[in-house]
């Protein structure tokens, strides 16, 4: 949209067409410029070396104008889009060659944005950056001695004292992941060095701690493959590589095309770079496992998949994940992007990129993204490859199936997930019977179970007669049951039960939009079966108060959550009265359950309603959650979907008044501040009161949320601890063996409460310590803490009585 | 320099964007209604069966993030489902994760369409159609059995 300066119409009084000077906006040129250089490398008529030497061409003409964002741009790209790293090397070098003082500024420009990456925590972008770096000594624009010395740099890491195991690491990963890319030209110019480094890289690998990883694995079997800590892994890979004599063959490299004008480039080195120290704020990457699920032996047909160790299978799952990591956002792009990644016919691309989503979906702690993304980013890859990905994930499917007596439970939980959301796109069609053999187990294994929670989450995207339409006969011990509402004073057969004739009273009342008060003085009437004498002014703990009135009004509220929901705000004052005690909440939710228990769904929504309503509290559910009552669901998924959920509300609550907290205090900040620039003596600090009374409150609403999200985690893992506990002493005596299914669930859903909210959890970290993890606690459940802590590498107390041995 | 630098080709956020349809019954400018869109938390969503339930809407929408609120489109006249609704979020990046995600997939076994809508008022949860459900089904011609059948004119030309 470029403004012209003259009119179309050229009114001259001589006639003549005066030529259009056409002006265009300094921003257009540069979206123009980011424009021709981010598409490079996409589809095209030409080939991608003539492409790049007419870009080339291009940027070279525009330098004297456009260097500034020029550069910036290159700089992008570099960090943000890995996936197409060779392209831009060569593009870069062919500009070095053509002008040697650009590249220089280049390779400054990169370095600056590399120390700044490692300064604000942005981890995997600055890998991407030394990994351009270094595929730019391929291109002849930096020096291989040079590189070498960086990464010497790099490798001292390993040597400092007192820093977090996850700082060697990234500074490891971030050496030995680029050299699949420059790994051959670096021997060849300096293998003594190299040598030395790589020594130095294998006594790291050796003896630093791996605690965390079964906490990290999808599976805890190593068959058919095993789920290798990551850098061990790529260790592995390198050493391979470095075996092939650096033979790499699968990245596409376009600068070899231009080797003739790139080797007579000058070289530029890179200055010394000193990593920046550890400090506080430092926060590096998590340590990952890496997720195989497929081998050669899967696609017998097609092309042979690299291997496991293979440099090739490295390099393909990192520009993979980039793939997704660019492209989140915009699913029909990112699955298009993701089946033209180059070498599909020597490679079995659908199954590498189903490998790399379920990698993804599977990540512990949790995804990259957002779950939903995948389920959908799935369905697109179906529509455009209707012919052969559909086979691929059906055998996936069943893999993963096959070998759920293994799998984390967190994983277990987003398999349900996706595979019941995923078949609600395709009718549900699915060849059941050929899991028939999950039948015969006891209902409690893995298999059965997830089988059961599959049919639960296709019944609430259905309806139950779907369901019981969809599956054989065979499976109706693993269908769901009806979602209907259990109402204990229904039937005239219930008449002796106490409280029948009340829950008659308030039933008719409530059809005829009785008020909170005569509610109450209805329910007046109701005899406390805990005391002789019912107190007549105050509404002590009553459980048969509560049972009445709330099965009486979830029942006639039953038809749908929000009839539910409108029962709830309209008697919100009677559940606030009758749930005042901590007795009083654990008793409602028992009675919601009592009422709802066919209806996981509708019991997830009510307490969700009740939290945010505040009748009940988050340390009530939790406590409810453990009780005694919900001892037969305690595995059931929708459980756990309730805790976490209302630790999450929990967090979001703190979270609130705290930035309305900060949001108070930068108010007051700016006040001050416009009040120093008048320099006005007339107005006075009396101004500030009102805010400074507004933060103090705020101040003590920070405190007390705090202390009672720290309270919540401690009921959990108090109940936790007791409930375990129980089970170690039981088996012991018992002389039976502890790894029941029931066991190994149990201790899976502790880790999943460390691992999906690790950060609250580590601000707590000191009470947890003190208060619960000590050393007296059996060692199954102390494992459990030690592990979240390597990860989190955070506990002083347990990395120092670790290094005391 | 990093932490600000972005690129407009993954800034491309289309599921996210405006649609063309704007609501002929608002009551304000079309730069107010725009605001509003652009900052809504409520999606309205189309091409419902008349039976898809409260339920399976909440199971389904409930994967991009806690739902605030779900209000049914209702017949005028009978006060029956009539095809769509109103999904409220509490915030707003989880209807942006609706709009990526949902929008265009199945829901009983139909593809579903979400819109970013201005807000909830009293009266919106009515279709608007001459015969009190949605327009859509006074005019079109194919039979559809998750919504009444025929359409409704159709439907009177065949009494």
């Amino acid at each position: 949209m470029s403004r012209r300066r003259h009119s179309d119409d050229s009114d001259d009084s001589d006639g003549q067409p005066h030529k259009r000077r056409r002006t265009s906006e300094p921003s257009e040129i540069e979206e123009r410029l980011e424009s021709l250089i981010c598409r490079v490398g996409e589809k095209s008529n030409s080939s991608l070396e003539s492409n790049l030497e007419g870009l080339a061409g291009v940027l070279e003409a525009d330098l004297p104008n456009y260097k500034s964002k020029i550069l910036r741009i290159l700089c992008t790209v570099a960090r943000l889009l890995p996936e197409k790293l060779t392209v831009y090397t060569t593009l870069v070098g062919l500009l070095n060659a053509r002008n040697y003082n650009f590249g220089g500024e280049f390779v400054e420009a990169m370095i600056r944005q590399l120390k700044e990456c490692l300064k604000v925590n942005m981890y995997n972008e600055a890998v991407h950056l030394v990994r351009f770096l270094s595929d730019l000594v391929n291109c002849h624009v930096i020096a291989a001695p040079s590189m070498v010395a960086m990464f010497e740099n790099f490798v001292s890491v390993t040597q400092e004292e007192d820093v977090p195991q996850v700082r060697c690491d990234w500074y490891i990963f971030a050496f030995l992941s680029s050299l699949p890319w420059v790994g051959k030209e670096l021997y060849e110019k300096k293998d003594a060095e190299m040598d030395r480094l790589l020594s130095q890289t294998e006594s790291y690998l050796k003896r630093r701690q791996k605690i965390h990883v079964p906490m990290l694995q999808v599976w805890t079997a190593d068959k058919p493959h095993p789920q290798e800590e990551y850098l061990d892994c790529l260790w592995s890979q390198i050493q391979k590589l470095k075996k092939d004599r650096w033979q790499e063959r699968h990245i596409l490299r376009p600068y070899l095309a231009f080797d003739s004008i790139l080797c007579e480039a000058l070289q530029h080195n890179l200055p010394p770079f000193t990593p920046p120290p550890h400090t506080e704020d430092s926060v590096y990457p998590m340590p990952r496992v890496i997720f195989r699920m497929f081998d050669y032996t899967d696609d017998p047909e097609g092309p042979v998949m690299p291997g496991s160790h293979s440099v090739e299978r490295f390099v393909i799952e990192e520009n993979l994940h980039c793939i997704i990591k660019s492209h989140w956002k915009e699913r029909k792009t990112c699955a298009a992007q993701l089946l033209s990644y180059p070498g599909n016919n020597k490679i079995p691309l659908n199954y590498h990129i189903v490998e790399v989503i379920f990698a993804e979906l599977f990540q512990l702690p949790s995804p990259p993204h957002i779950e939903v993304m995948y389920t959908t980013l799935l369905i697109e890859l179906c529509k455009l490859q209707p012919g052969s990905l559909p086979q691929v994930l059906a055998q996936a499917t069943e893999m993963l199936y096959m070998r759920l007596d293994t799998m984390n439970t967190t994983c277990v939980d987003r398999f349900i997930n996706w595979f019941s959301h995923h078949l609600s796109n395709f009718q549900f069609r699915w060849s059941w019977e050929d899991w028939s053999d999950c039948l015969t187990q006891d209902l409690e294994k893995p298999k059965p179970k997830f089988v059961r929670e599959v049919l639960e989450k296709c019944m609430r995207l259905s309806y139950h007669q779907r369901i019981i339409d969809i599956v054989p006969a065979s499976f109706s011990v693993l269908s769901p049951a009806n979602p209907v509402c259990i109402y204990k004073y229904g039937d005239e057969s219930n008449r002796s039960l106490p409280g029948y004739t009340v829950a008659l009273c308030l039933t008719i009342a409530i059809k005829n939009k009785a008020s909170n008060d005569e509610i109450f003085s209805i329910l007046k009437d109701v005899p406390n079966p805990n005391q002789d004498d019912d107190d007549d002014e105050g509404f002590t703990f009553n459980p048969l108060k509560i049972e009445v009135f709330v099965q009486t009004l979830l029942h006639l509220a039953a038809k749908s959550f929000s009839h539910s929901f409108s029962a709830l705000a309209k008697f919100h004052e009677v559940f606030k009265t009758l749930a005042e005690s901590d007795e009083g909440k654990l008793h409602v939710l028992r009675v919601v359950y009592e009422v709802w228990k066919n209806h996981p769904q509708m019991i997830a929504v009510l307490v969700d309603k009740m939290i945010r309503t505040q009748i009940v509290d988050c340390a009530a559910v939790a406590n409810w959650i453990f009780s005694s009552e919900l001892a037969h669901d305690f595995t059931r998924f929708y459980i756990w979907e309730i805790l976490h959920s209302t630790i999450r509300k929990m967090n979001k609550h703190v979270l609130k008044i705290h930035k309305e907290l900060e949001d108070t205090k930068a108010r007051l900040a700016r006040q001050h501040k416009r009040r120093d620039s008048d320099d006005d003596d007339r107005s006075s600090d009396r101004e500030d009161g009102p805010l400074e009374e507004q933060i103090e409150r705020l101040q003590e609403k920070v405190e007390s949320a705090q202390s009672e999200q720290k309270n919540l985690f401690l009921v959990i893992f108090q109940r936790f601890i007791m409930l375990l506990t129980e089970h170690l002493v039981r088996c012991e005596t018992g002389g039976i063996d502890v790894f029941t299914p029931w066991y190994k669930s149990c201790i899976e859903r502790l880790q999943q409460i460390f691992l999906q909210h690790h950060q609250i959890i580590q601000q707590y970290m000191v009470t947890f310590e003190n208060l619960l993890f000590t050393a007296e606690l059996d060692h199954h459940i102390l494992a459990v803490f030690q592990q979240f802590c390597t990860v989190q590498c955070t506990s002083k107390l347990f990395m120092f009585s670790l290094l005391c041995g | 320099m990093c932490s600000g630098g972005t690129l407009s080709i993954l800034r491309s956020d289309s599921y996210v964007d405006l649609s063309q349809y704007r609501d002929q019954h608002f009551r304000g400018t079309r730069y107010d209604q725009e605001r509003l869109l652009r900052k809504s938390c409520t999606l309205y969503v189309g091409n419902l069966s008349f039976y898809t339930t409260e339920e399976q809407i909440h199971e389904l929408f409930g994967k991009s993030g806690d739902i605030k609120k779900i209000i049914m489109g209702l017949d005028k006249v009978k006060k029956t489902a009539c095809g769509f609704c109103f999904v409220e979020y509490y915030a707003r990046g989880d209807a942006e994760n609706a709009m990526r995600y949902i929008n265009g997939t199945r829901l009983d076994d139909r593809i579903i369409r979400t819109d970013w809508d201005a807000g909830f008022k009293e009266g919106r949860q009515y279709g608007r159609g001459r015969s009190g459900g949605q327009v859509r089904d006074e005019y079109r011609q194919d039979y559809d059995a998750g919504r009444g059948g025929y359409g409704k004119t159709v439907q009177c030309q065949r009494a």
